[in-house]
């Protein structure tokens, strides 16, 4: 049981997109309520609401920072699971064969009915991907979902690990690595999707992508070269601006990756919104972020409320 | 990695137990010691002795589990498994050691049958603790324990702290020959040459994984944790995370050379050289400083090592 396949038909598994990851920990929570009910269920807590909350948790995200040379930092969001690697030693070294990988489709499985509990497993993973349960006394860890993606009684949209569902800013990718021509195998090669530890030798299904360079580094705008620009015209139309808006700023998100240009604007006195949501209250008082100075435009009662929000 | 004293038990308490009968067995097929008159009751007693500490070390390893009822499950993948073979060999070797003991108990006379035993013993018991080593050594994420010296480490304590043992209850009853105290002193003293070689190594072992590389995220510049994923402890934290802190861990190594080596020979010294009633004491001092010495040592072994996860959590390199 604990020999590994020589081979799987499937390598399914996920690109995860670091340039897009906004370190939300939706897939982590959405990870959480599935699973609870799930294969290994249930993922139990430890003082829930206490000083020192534990419990056992599939999918962690951390967030970095990483700095070079003049770059003023950046901050990386990074979830991280059981990669379902090729090379797990975290099966060969099971006594029991309750850790097991799948030659139909690399899944990497517990079998909570026969795990002993020794936790050697979680010791051979490099990835910190297991995590014991205290209460079940037995070892838990990512199965990729494996009562979703297969379920006949959901809908086959719906039919993806959970955390892939969650994902607000769609950095989760789930596909067959094993093929070609499947969307993770195209993102991999497109974006040079790479592996975590590539020298532990345990070969990660999973690939990661990493954030795209910046353009411009947000902090080198000048702060006092920025104001505010009434755009009075789009006032009447202004929920349909709204709208628009926001998709035209994802959109420059996904294609550039450099930030958008009012990006930053959380950051200036009297902003009053951090979030695409929020950005419509910006359309709605009228005002975007342009480099231009103020007074050439504002008139009547616009300069009073620019006044007011720049105090 | 976190120290778990019943895991520390369980290595140095089996060890010292394999490595008891292993000589046991040895001077058994040697002629050196036999169930004749003498050397029959302090036979016995450390016979006992040996399986006492090797039943206590696997019950303490098994009470480790999260399901100990399951722990016959653990013989079966023998094939991938090191801890599986450990747990295959202990069983199997539990029965010539039966009858090794058994035979030297209640059937002294059955010679072919003693010596088979004994062989048996001497098989099984050095391979057990292969294995228990092998279970370290095998595991890549913790670069201190996957290396060439953690199996040649582990015998060595195994058999010098079983020899310690094996001298101790044989002057205890009569006096042990003055070559067979040396030649433990001797042992001893080699094995721990043999760790302070591997904490050389493992000291000087250039670190194979960085926070950059676990990440992938070298390519963007210098790596700092910002937040980590939860706001408390976790499993992994609280099971790979353990720091000992590089001053307490040299102190320590010296109290476990000190107890452990070199206490032993003034003790040996001084028995050797002068005559007395004091020699019991002393060799039960001189024997329990080195079992508490092997303690420290297990202790720093898990306590100094360090797993590549802790990179995701800010550790720059491993
Ligand atoms: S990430 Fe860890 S638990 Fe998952 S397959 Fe790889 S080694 Fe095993
Ligand atoms: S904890 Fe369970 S799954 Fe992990 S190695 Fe032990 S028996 Fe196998």
């Amino acid at each position: 049981m604990t020999a590994v396949p020589d081979t799987t038909a499937k390598k399914l598994g996920l690109v995860i997109d670091l340039d897009s990851c906004v370190g939300c920990h939706a897939c982590a929570v959405s990870c959480k309520e599935w699973n609870t009910g799930g294969y290994s269920a249930p993922l139990t807590d430890q003082n829930p609401y206490g000083k020192e909350p534990d419990g056992v948790w599939f999918n962690r995200v951390h967030s970095y920072e990483t700095r070079s040379g003049k770059d003023a930092g950046r901050t990386v969001h990074f979830p991280r699971a059981c990669l379902h690697c090729e090379e797990p030693a975290c099966v060969t070294v099971c006594p029991t064969g309750a850790s097991f990988k799948r030659a139909e489709d690399g899944i990497v499985l517990v079998n909570p009915e026969t795990c002993i509990g020794c936790k050697l497993c979680s010791w051979a993973c490099p990835y910190g991907a297991r995590e014991y349960d205290a209460d079940d006394g037995i070892m838990k860890k990512c199965t990729l979902c494996v009562d979703r993606i297969y379920n006949q009684n959901i809908e086959p949209s719906r039919r993806e690990p959970a955390c892939v569902s969650a994902c607000p800013t769609n950095a989760r990718h789930f596909g067959d690595f094993a093929d070609p021509e499947s969307n993770v195998s195209k993102l991999t090669a497109a974006r040079g999707g790479y592996d975590l530890m590539p020298e532990s030798g345990y070969q990660p299904t999973w690939k990661y992508l990493l954030p795209r360079e910046r353009k411009a580094p947000a902090s080198v705008l000048p702060m006092d070269k920025v104001y505010r620009k009434p755009v009075r015209d789009e006032h009447k139309s202004r929920s349909a601006d709204a709208v628009a808006g926001v998709a035209t700023t994802l959109k420059h998100n996904r294609a550039t990756n450099a930030a958008p240009p009012d990006s930053d604007h959380s950051a200036l006195p009297g902003a009053n919104s951090q979030c695409p949501s929020g950005q419509s209250v910006n359309v709605a008082s009228g005002t975007q972020f342009t480099t231009e100075p103020p007074d050439a435009q504002l008139t009547g009662w616009w300069r009073w409320i620019d006044r007011l929000l720049s105090r | 990695m976190t120290p778990a004293y019943s895991v520390i038990f369980f290595t140095v308490a089996s060890g010292a137990g394999y490595g008891l009968l292993t000589w046991l067995s040895v001077a058994y097929l040697a002629n050196w010691w036999t169930p004749n008159a003498q050397g029959f009751v302090p036979g016995a007693i450390a016979l006992c002795l040996g399986v006492v500490l090797i039943v206590a070390g696997l019950m303490s390893s098994m009470l480790h589990l999260g399901h100990p009822e399951r722990a016959w499950r653990a013989l079966s993948q023998w094939r991938t498994s090191w801890l599986s073979r450990e747990g295959v060999l202990a069983t199997l070797g539990l029965i010539p050691i039966t009858l090794f003991v058994g035979g030297w108990l209640w059937a002294p006379e059955r010679i072919l049958m003693l010596r088979m035993s004994a062989l048996a013993t001497i098989v099984f018991s050095l391979s057990t603790v292969l294995c228990t080593a092998m279970i370290y050594a095998s595991l890549k994420p913790i670069p201190r324990w996957h290396n060439p010296w953690v199996p040649p480490v582990y015998l060595g304590f195994a058999l010098a702290s079983g020899a310690v043992i094996a001298m101790c209850v044989r002057a205890f009853a009569d006096t042990a020959p003055t070559s067979f105290m040396i030649g433990t002193l001797a042992l001893l003293i080699g094995v721990w040459i043999l760790k302070i070689l591997y904490w050389r190594h493992s000291d000087a072992q250039d670190s194979t994984s960085t926070i950059g590389s676990a990440t992938g995220l070298d390519a963007l510049g210098d790596i700092t944790q910002l937040d980590a994923p939860h706001t408390a402890a976790n499993y992994l934290q609280k099971e790979m995370g353990f720091v000992v802190a590089r001053k307490h861990a040299t102190r320590l190594r010296r109290m476990a050379i000190l107890l452990g080596a070199a206490l032993p020979s003034l003790v040996l010294f001084e028995i050797l050289m002068t005559e007395g009633f004091l020699h019991d004491i002393l060799l039960l001092i001189g024997t329990a400083s080195v079992m508490f010495s092997l303690c420290i040592e297990r202790w720093l072994f898990f306590a100094e090592a360090k797993h590549v996860v802790t990179l995701f959590y800010g550790e720059k390199s491993v």
